[in-house]
């Protein structure tokens, strides 16, 4: 397989990004049912249909090299976006071998790796990369092994340590979140990360992810996909930088509305890595404006009924309220009633 | 992603009277994944006409991607595990595993780390010890044996942390008095015990009695091995009828009859698979963590990933 690159799109300033049909058609809509309420919608994360975003470990798509630039800009500007305590070294060293291996094998003609003992050569053809090095020797890398990997991997990443039936976020790269802070969440245990979110723990969805997680498996990992909705295509909506994108809530009208808000989806993935005992949290995030979802009439029909069906309190979490009745709106003519049935495809 | 992998005996040695050590390499092409200090694999084995599943800790080296060691005791009430281990198991035999877990993880923010080793419990402590040293961390180990022909770990240990071993030979009337070793210690001290249950209780309640916090006394579980007792099941709508063996869970015996259930995490965690119990002429086994205690009280629901019934037979409105 070949990936057209679009080395030259942005997710700040002018906008420049854009989606491909091909890429609308696989983006993971992720809404089944017309209500969305929380649960634990965790499953195995094993090879999905070919061409989707599940066919692979890692997902990378047309948005690769031009996403890796606005990593590179956002950590220019605050390197305190990629952060590791000491005693998550093993992790870190565990999380660049997942992805290299995991990489190398999904898409060899773009990604290739070389093991000669602890001598390891790696090939990043897109980003234009060689790098010799010994593994487990941090000094034979440009910069520690799990800022170095995750510079070229798509989707912000958390490395979990588990000890005292917790688990601790005491790794992070994080430059494309949904308005929540590595500085501020680094150290802290699941159920003090989760504390934010309304109604999920008077259901008791954190309790019964935390103990299933703990005895997640090495070599079977599993998904779940989260949403919200970002005003323009942009990666880097941190509290740090509020001020640049938090106003562009205020600029959405009827009239484009369609370009301005994009569907936000992570397809959440969590390893547990071998020689740490620690488990990679990926946050794979995906946007698609609402005139791309309009493409395929079923989800725009399917994302109008969640939206107007959705409790006011997730609204708010998700910072959707000023303009949530401007979607509804422009979506409504979308609307014909028809039943859906339940699932998450096009057509 | 396999649940299971296939393994070969490579070696088998007797290290002292009922302790054999086996070396295991993966069947075919291909190397171990590494794993933590402190995991364990299960082994199944072929003991009659179900496999027969029971959990080792790997001894050595964690980054060994060719060799794992386990070292097994004969337990002569066992229910025939290592009974077979030691009488019927021989180099180039081929047995299933499933990969490496770890319930005794060490604690990587701790500051000092004691382990303690009680006969054939020296085994996750090896690994463990190993850990440790790689990373150079602050360690000592204390290592309880009967006698000193038992002792069968005790170089290894010495080579991994010269001078920080501390031997108590039972046959010398040498043993490890809790109280003390625990006493005074600097905080940030993990404590981590794997041997005999009066051993383990007795240390615990050492460390309790001196203030210790939970969160920094260990000692070794495993996971309980997938599966359980064979029982029967109906399938009321699709009219079914089948044994669900002892090996498979009650969810993946309905799928092998080709029969569409609901699932999703396969863990006992989301909701998804809950089906409606018509009957249970038995004892309904619920492992999951979803159902409310009224749920389970009531008998009219199972999650069929991880729950089962004991003995009888199960009628599913499926």
């Amino acid at each position: 397989m070949s990936i057209a690159f679009k080395p030259d799109e942005t997710f700040r300033g002018d906008y420049s990004y854009r989606n491909s049909p091909v890429a609308i058609r696989r983006f993971p809509f992720p809404f089944p049912q017309d209500q969305y309420m929380y649960s634990v919608n965790i499953e195995p994360h094993t090879k999905g249909p070919a061409g989707s975003v599940f066919e692979n470990a890692f997902d990378i798509d047309e948005h690769y090299v031009a996403e890796m630039r606005d990593r590179a800009i956002t950590l220019e500007r605050d390197p305190g976006r990629c952060m590791s305590l000491p005693h998550m070294i093993d992790a870190e060293w565990d999380t660049l071998e997942l992805i290299m291996e995991s990489l190398a094998r999904d898409y060899p003609d773009l990604f290739q790796l070389h093991r000669d003992g602890a001598r390891w050569s790696w090939i990043n053809r897109p980003l234009g990369l060689e790098q010799t090095f010994t593994f487990g020797d941090v000094a034979t890398l440009p910069c520690p092994p799990f800022e170095y990997i995750t510079r070229q991997c798509q989707g912000d990443f958390v490395i979990m340590d588990q000890r005292d039936n917790d688990l601790w976020a005491d790794s992070g790269m994080i430059t494309s979140q949904a308005d929540w802070s590595l500085m501020f969440d680094v150290g802290m245990s699941f159920k003090e990360w989760h504390g934010p979110v309304p109604l999920a723990h008077d259901m008791g969805i954190f309790e019964r992810a935390l103990k299933y997680l703990l005895m997640l498996q090495q070599g079977r990992p599993v998904r779940r996909l989260n949403w919200t909705m970002t005003i323009n295509p942009r990666l880097d909506t941190s509290p740090e930088t509020y001020p640049e994108w938090g106003p562009d809530r205020t600029t959405v009208t009827p009239d484009n509305v369609g370009d301005k808000v994009h569907l936000r989806v992570e397809l959440q993935g969590l390893f547990r890595l071998p020689r740490s005992n620690g488990m990679l949290f990926s946050i794979r995030g995906y946007l698609a404006s609402l005139n791309d979802l309009a493409t395929h009439p079923r989800w725009a029909k399917r994302l109008h009924r969640v939206l107007t069906t959705l409790p006011n309190e997730l609204a708010e979490y998700k910072g959707l309220v000023r303009y949530r009745q401007t979607a509804i709106d422009w979506l409504a003519k979308f609307d014909d009633g028809a039943d859906l049935g339940t699932g998450t495809q096009p057509e | 992603m396999s649940a299971s992998m296939q393994v070969e005996i490579t070696r088998i040695r007797d290290l002292a009277p009922g302790i054999r050590e086996f070396s295991l390499s993966p069947a075919g092409e291909g190397s171990f994944p590494v794993y933590s200090g402190g995991s364990h694999i299960v082994l199944s084995l072929p003991l009659g006409a179900r496999p027969h599943r029971n959990a080792y800790s790997l001894l050595g080296d964690p980054n060994e991607r060719h060799t794992w060691r386990i070292a097994v005791r004969k337990q002569e009430d066992s229910r025939g595990g290592s009974r077979w281990l030691h009488e019927q198991a021989r180099e180039g035999m081929k047995l299933d595993i499933a990969p490496p877990m770890n319930l005794f993880p060490l604690v990587r923010t701790g500051r000092r780390h004691i382990l303690v080793a009680g006969g054939i419990g020296v085994t996750p402590i090896l690994s463990q010890a190993r850990e440790l040293a790689r990373i150079g961390a602050d360690f000592e180990v204390h290592y309880a044996y009967r006698g000193p022909e038992f002792g069968v770990f005790s170089d290894e240990l010495e080579a991994l942390a010269p001078g920080r071993v501390h031997h108590y030979v039972q046959s010398r009337r040498e043993q490890i008095e809790f109280r003390s070793l625990l006493s005074g210690r600097p905080l940030g001290t993990h404590f981590y015990i794997c041997g005999p249950a009066g051993m383990v209780a007795a240390s615990m309640e050492a460390g309790h009695t001196l203030g210790w916090p939970e969160s920094h006394l260990h000692s070794e579980q495993f996971l309980a091995p997938a599966g359980g007792e064979a029982f029967d099941v109906k399938l009321a709508k699709s009219d079914k009828q089948f044994t669900v063996p002892s090996e498979l869970s009650l969810l993946e015996a309905i799928e092998q009859q080709g029969v569409d259930a609901p699932y999703l995490c396969r863990g006992g965690a989301c909701g998804q698979c809950e089906l409606e119990v018509l009957e249970a002429s038995g004892e309904l086994l619920h492992h999951d963590l979803y159902l409310s205690a009224a749920e389970r009280a009531s008998g009219r629901k199972i999650m069929t990933c991880v729950s089962r019934l004991k003995g009888g037979c199960l009628t599913l409105n499926l």
